[in-house]
């Protein structure tokens, strides 16, 4: 066993006034300023805020790969900066991509940490059994951890991290790009860590129904730690400021492009068949009233969530997000009109078929949802509608126009954002937006004309001539999407659009989206986040190729309630199915 | 103390292990390490000879008589010409432009009659000078074969040549003057480069990019370890790739080893201790493959090529050029090779290079240590 | 759809310029190694250290020594005292070569009953050196028998052999190499420029990206290959602008000639370039496969070793090569000026390649789009 053990140390964490700047260029950037934090030992934390809130130099500095500018990290007393050679030992590190070599299998992964942790021959075989047992991989111990889904992938990476039994486990984003069923697998993996040897857990995450497990949360913002509390304290800060709002004759969608951005609103999103608003003071709930001008909505309290708080607390730092409602589509919607329509799809890989029969339609002005587990098929299903790969048999119908025939006349009508926000990361803002208005076939005055439309309305206007590569995360998605704007396509394909990216930016995100689709653009996406399937009009659950289940969201929640669940989320629903599917 | 000895070495075998692992199943380390070794010795073996050998020349023999029939003759024998005969200047002028010879040798009408006269302008050689090196080569052969053809005439006619010096050369180590002989163990010197410094540089920085690095160096496992779990699989790989080298040229292109193999191989450690460290600062430094990958063709591979003796002599480069090839460590190992294949263990020779060959490697490794980081920064 | 090229091509540069790698990459290797080729790659022969073991000391022999230390390509660093001493000093290559003569040089010489014997001893191991300076000093010798012998009124050799070199009068290797590295690094960034493209925007994930707008492949392929051919021709621009002013290298011929060898070439590497490009997924892929094609094409194209001392069959390969080609046209343009009407020869298989490197290009490239 390589612990050494303190007894002195209460706490497992301590960061005592930490600074830590880099320089990027001529800048220099304040990555963590003035930050103190205590974790007792047994703790689960949680570490949330927006992109480039510095919760990765958190999470580094934690580990001892970096050493602060000002102030002390301790670990069970030993400081990182002197006292490393103890700490080694128990600290369990998983970083962003999970450190795992791909072309090594998932045997030959464990081995290496094993021997790298020094574990010998008898403890070694003991371990790998309870941990292969413990995250399912028992029967893919050959394979190479390159071929694995990144739910697996996730649970590897976990496993080598836990091989050497840390006393501090640090996770940094460990549910980035991973589905729910794998999530809640890693999530009883934690949880029976923590039992067993009382582990003491950091992780950073962009899901906010993750830190809700959490016995800490701690809030990061612009390098500063905001706030630090269990669950319950943040919710207790907004107690009685949420409600669920329905209106007799508004859609969903209507109501809540009324609602938000009205003063005294903080957040109002759609949630099942309701529109969860916060309001910014206990008794603001008449300032609902005062943003549906017609007919009479229906107010009911509920019980605060974890993220109404923390978009409550950005808020308060932020300038109020003011949109102006410019998103003029082709043309208004025309009810019933099938824009897409997929029949009897196949595609083979070599001998995998990765989309088994797909069949469905899409009516123009929807927004239409694929949701799956990784590895479902939704990937290959979006780049067959796209034109990027021919299907193998089936047919294949987008605007009108049979995919085989005239992929090229398709193509001018459609918008592509893919999941890595692809942009020319050494062209500017505005030299991105001129290249993609110019591939569309746009130019002079129109083209200009567009390229102020995009600035203005995705906020990019101060940062036109900064490198795209250089952008956090939530513009780069916003650029990305400008791109797929510039020549008002009826359709939209998003891929994973929000993978990655804050609630904050999320929200900001669908609030276009539902712009767009109530100005007639078809917008067809996929997720992993299962709430943001509730803006969806309609979707599709895939699983292995085929579709599971189709219809509104409302249609897909109500087959899964039960007695012990009444009112089941779509995450609940997503993962009745899938198991109902395996099983 | 012996339990800590235990987990180090536990953890140095685990890193050597995967690292044969993984250049295993990475086709591109596989193809750097062994098929572009076979496939340049291959090139130089077959392809690549400094040599003239058959060089076309074009003749214009404007009067036929028993002397011009004697000298083409004479030269016809010769394995370094190919004769094409012209019927007058013009078209033997348009051959070269057109780069179908590389000669023109003339006869003029009055050959035989000014044969013995001095000064007579009786025979005229033209070489294209667009290639300055095949054009001095060539002309120095035709000097060779006209001389000795004159003698052999003077014999037969019974009058000594009037010749106050003649030079008697004899040429050591390589007295067939192959080109290949010098070229392929040169040439070992640069495969090696491509393992040590290019895949080593290549590799390192790739485990900079995905990350991996980021998840090792949070376990107990030491930079030093790191470091050396790398440089002894290349270093393995190296010397593989060295034997294979050794054993082509001898066995498969006949390059005679006239020194001893423990030699070669010692020296040839050396060599591949600078290379690695070159390899591995230049990853340290640039964590990026791609500008490792530039970075080590632009001061190792090219310079092993051009710089260190290999091709082009260095006594002959500008001061400030030769001043340069000092620090290229290619420059000692190619003399160590050359004189180790051609002359043997030549100790005068093979020491102040080996030690010029350790210094660079203590070097670059203490650099390594200076600049390798304990963390991420 | 010529804007939307444009607007591809305005991309390309934008792409290449702002970044800080990619404009090392095109602007340092071309010029350390136009530097490094320049002076370094050379066979002609400087001070070329050699040493002289005299054992007859007459003025005669002094003279006869003198032409040798006096010479350019020679320089003087062993005065050599006894016959063991020859050995070590080829042995530790302290020499490269050592001329002897024996005690009874001036004897013959005066006498001139038999030729006196100047014997030269070469070290073989770096065997081109050895026949260079071999071939200089029987030029020596042979200088230095014609002056005695009409000094002492010598019934004077015969006829004498006139070498005349043509278009290089001198033998200057630089006047070779030079315009030869013009070939050679548009050969080498052209490549890397092209090379790398598809496989970085694969990389980016912008691949798929261009794949969703209107643009046709063959538009796409366009996009790839018009900036690698302007970057191409400055790059040879520049080369051939040093070789003319720095360098000294007279151009005879017509530029006309030359660039039009210098499109046809840089459109033969791109087919090439491209071909690499689509058959790789990754940028390592693309830099592997360029060293693959670069080194043997170097290597079989009449650089550095004549194309007519290779075996037969790999003498056959080389018509692939369409840097063999260019090396006749950029070498011919500038020393011995040569006209388009001759270089046709070369011109016509360089559009060969091209066509039939672009053609494969866009077909890989449309197999391998998906």
């Amino acid at each position: 066993m390589p612990e050494v053990r303190n007894d002195q140390a209460v706490f497992a964490l301590e960061f005592q006034a930490v600074g830590k700047a880099f320089t990027a260029g001529r800048h220099r950037v304040d990555a963590l300023r003035n930050v103190s934090l205590a974790l007792p030992k047994g703790t689960v934390a949680g570490l949330v805020g927006p992109d480039g809130a510095g919760k990765t130099t958190l999470m580094r500095l934690a580990a001892g790969l970096l050493l602060p500018d000002s102030g002390r990290v301790v670990v069970f007393g030993h400081g990182t900066d002197n006292d490393t050679e103890p700490l080694r030992g128990l600290i369990g590190y998983m970083p962003q991509r999970f450190g795992l070599y791909e072309d090594l299998s998932v045997a030959e992964n464990l081995a290496l940490y094993a021997d790298l942790h020094g574990i010998d021959r008898q403890e070694r075989a003991q371990r790998f059994q309870q941990l292969t047992r413990m995250t399912g991989l028992a029967p893919f111990t050959a394979r190479l951890a390159g071929r694995l889904s990144g739910g697996m992938k996730q649970k590897l990476g976990l496993a080598c991290t836990l091989l050497s039994q840390p006393r501090l486990l640090l996770l940094d984003e460990p549910s980035v790009g991973v589905d729910p069923v794998s999530r809640r697998e890693l999530w009883n993996i934690i949880e029976q860590q923590v039992k067993m040897s009382g582990t003491t857990v950091l992780l950073s995450t962009a899901y906010l129904d993750e830190a809700e497990r959490c016995t800490d949360v701690m809030l990061l913002d612009e390098g500063e730690l905001l706030d630090h509390g269990s669950p319950e304290a943040f919710r207790g800060k907004i107690r009685g400021r949420c409600y669920r709002v329905t209106h007799p004759e508004l859609s969903n969608r209507d109501l809540q492009n009324r609602l938000s951005g009205q003063p005294g609103i903080v957040d109002a999103v759609i949630q099942g068949e309701a529109v969860r608003v916060v309001c910014d003071s206990e008794d603001s709930a008449g300032a609902v009233l005062a943003g549906t001008d017609t007919g009479k909505p229906r107010i009911e309290p509920v019980a605060p969530r974890l993220e109404d708080a923390f978009i409550d607390l950005l808020n308060k730092r932020r300038a109020p997000v003011r949109q102006a409602n410019e998103m003029a589509g082709p043309a208004a919607p025309v009810a019933d009109e099938e824009i897409i329509r997929v029949d009897d799809v196949d595609r083979w890989f070599g001998d995998f078929q990765a989309v088994k029969k797909l069949s469905f339609t899409v009516r123009r002005g929807e927004i239409f949802g694929l949701l799956g587990a990784n590895g479902a098929g939704k990937t290959t299903t979006f780049r067959m509608l796209c034109g990027l790969l021919p299907a193998s048999s089936g047919r294949l119908q987008v605007a009108g126009v049979d995919l085989r025939k005239a992929a090229a006349r398709a193509r001018a009508r459609i918008g592509y954002m893919s999941q890595k926000f692809s942009l020319y990361a050494n062209l500017s803002v505005s030299q991105n937006l001129a290249f993609f208005s110019s591939v569309y076939g746009l130019r002079d005055d129109r083209r200009d004309e567009r390229i102020r439309w995009a600035l203005r309305q995705f906020e990019l206007e101060p940062r036109k001539d900064a490198n795209s590569g250089d952008l956090p995360l939530g513009y780069k998605q916003r650029l990305a999407m400008a791109c797929a704007l510039m020549h008002e396509p009826e359709i939209l394909f998003l891929d994973e659009p929000t993978s990655g990216v804050d609630p904050l930016a999320r929200r900001e995100f669908w609030n276009r989206t539902n712009r767009l689709a109530a100005a007639g653009v078809t917008v067809l996406v996929t997720t992993h986040f299962m709430e943001e399937a509730e803006y969806c009009d309609r979707l599709v659950i895939m699983a292995e190729g085929d579709i599971l289940t189709a219809g509104t969201p409302t249609d897909i929640k109500r087959q899964a309630r039960t007695e012990a669940l009444p009112d089941p989320t779509m995450e609940d629903a997503f993962i009745q199915l899938i198991q109902a599917k395996q099983s | 103390m012996s339990d800590s000895r235990a987990k180090k070495y536990l953890r140095l075998k685990g890193l050597i292990g995967k690292e044969f692992l993984q250049i295993w199943r990475d086709p591109s380390s596989l193809s750097i390490a062994f098929v572009l070794p076979v496939f340049l010795l291959l090139l130089f073996g077959y392809g690549v000879s400094l040599d003239a050998k058959r060089v076309p020349v074009g003749w214009v023999i404007e009067k036929t008589t028993p002397e011009t029939t004697s000298f083409t003759a004479a030269f016809q024998q010769s394995e370094y010409f190919r004769p094409v005969y012209f019927a007058d200047m013009a078209a033997a002028e348009r051959a070269v432009l057109t780069r179908d010879i590389m000669a023109i040798i003339r006869l003029r009408a009055d050959f035989s009659s000014q044969l013995f006269k001095q000064n007579s302008p009786a025979i005229q050689v033209i070489v294209d000078g667009v290639d300055a090196n095949t054009a001095r080569l060539v002309s120095g052969y035709v000097q060779g074969a006209w001389n000795e053809w004159l003698s052999h005439l003077a014999a037969l006619r019974g009058t000594a040549l009037s010749q106050p010096v003649i030079a008697e050369h004899r040429i050591w180590y390589n007295s067939a003057v192959l080109s290949k002989d010098f070229l392929v163990p040169g040439l070992i010197a640069v495969i090696m480069t491509l393992t040590g410094a290019l895949l080593t540089a290549m590799v390192m920085a790739r485990e900079w990019e995905r990350g991996t690095l980021e998840a090792m160096i949070a376990t107990p496992v030491t930079m030093g370890e790191v470091l050396l779990g790398k440089l002894i699989p290349y270093y393995l790989l190296g010397m593989g790739g060295m034997l294979l080298s050794i054993a082509m040229a001898v066995f498969l292109f006949g390059v005679p080893l006239r020194g001893s193999l423990w030699v070669l191989l010692l020296t040839g450690t050396l060599f591949l201790l600078v290379a690695l460290g070159m390899g591995l600062l230049i990853s340290i430094v640039s964590r990026n493959q791609f500008v490792a990958g530039q970075a080590a063709i632009i001061t190792t591979f090219l310079p092993a090529f051009i710089l260190s003796g290999f091709i082009f002599d260095i006594t002959s480069m500008p001061a400030a050029i030769q001043a340069l090839t000092y620090l290229i460590g290619a420059r000692y190992f190619v003399t160590i090779l050359q004189t180790v294949f051609l002359a043997g263990d030549l100790w005068p020779v093979i020491l102040p290079n080996a030690l010029a060959l350790s210094v660079m490697a203590v070097v670059f490794f203490a650099l390594i240590a200076k600049k390798a980081p304990k963390r991420l920064e | 759809m010529w804007a939307m090229i444009y607007a591809l091509l305005v991309k390309e540069f934008l792409a290449l310029v702002r970044d800080r790698k990619s404009r090392f990459i095109l602007i340092g290797p071309p010029v350390i190694q136009l530097f490094v080729f320049g002076y370094g790659a050379t066979y002609d022969l400087n001070h070329i250290p050699i040493a002289i073991y005299n054992e007859d000391r007459s003025i005669a022999s002094r003279d006869f020594i003198e032409r040798f230390t006096a010479a350019p390509a020679f320089t003087e660093v062993l005065r050599l005292t006894r016959q063991e001493q020859i050995a070590p000093a080829l042995d530790e290559k302290k020499v490269l070569a050592v001329l002897h003569l024996g005690p009874h040089f001036s004897r013959d010489l005066y006498l001139g009953r038999q030729p006196a014997v100047a014997q030269i001893l070469v070290d073989g191991r770096d065997s081109n050196t050895a026949m260079i300076a071999l071939n200089y000093m029987q030029s020596i010798v042979a200088t230095f028998n014609l002056d005695w012998a009409e000094r002492h009124r010598l019934p004077g050799p015969p006829a004498q052999l006139r070498i005349r070199a043509w278009f290089n009068p001198n033998l200057e290797s630089r006047w070779s190499i030079v315009p030869g590295i013009a070939g050679l690094l548009t050969l080498v960034v052209t490549i890397v420029v092209t090379a790398l493209s598809i496989a970085r925007e694969r990389e980016q994930g912008t691949f798929d990206q261009l794949l969703v707008t209107p643009l046709t492949p063959f538009q796409i392929l366009v996009g790839k290959a018009l900036p690698a051919a302007i970057i191409g021709v400055i790059e040879a621009s520049f080369i051939i602008f040093m070789a003319v002013f720095w360098f000294g290298i007279p151009i005879v011929g017509s530029l006309a000639a030359l660039y039009l060898g210098v499109v046809l070439f840089v459109f033969a590497v791109i087919g090439f370039g491209l071909m690499i490009s689509a058959l790789s997924v990754t940028q390592q892929q693309g830099l592997l496969g360029s060293f693959l094609f670069i080194v043997p094409a170097v290597i079989l194209s009449g650089f550095a070793t004549p194309i007519a001392n290779m075996p037969p069959l790999v003498q056959d390969f080389t018509l692939l090569n369409p840097l063999r080609y260019f090396l006749v046209i950029v070498r011919g343009v500038f020393l011995e000026g040569l006209t388009a009407d001759v270089l046709m020869s070369q011109y016509w298989p360089l559009a060969v390649i091209g066509l039939v490197t672009l053609s494969c290009a866009s077909w890989l490239f449309r197999r391998r789009m998906y």
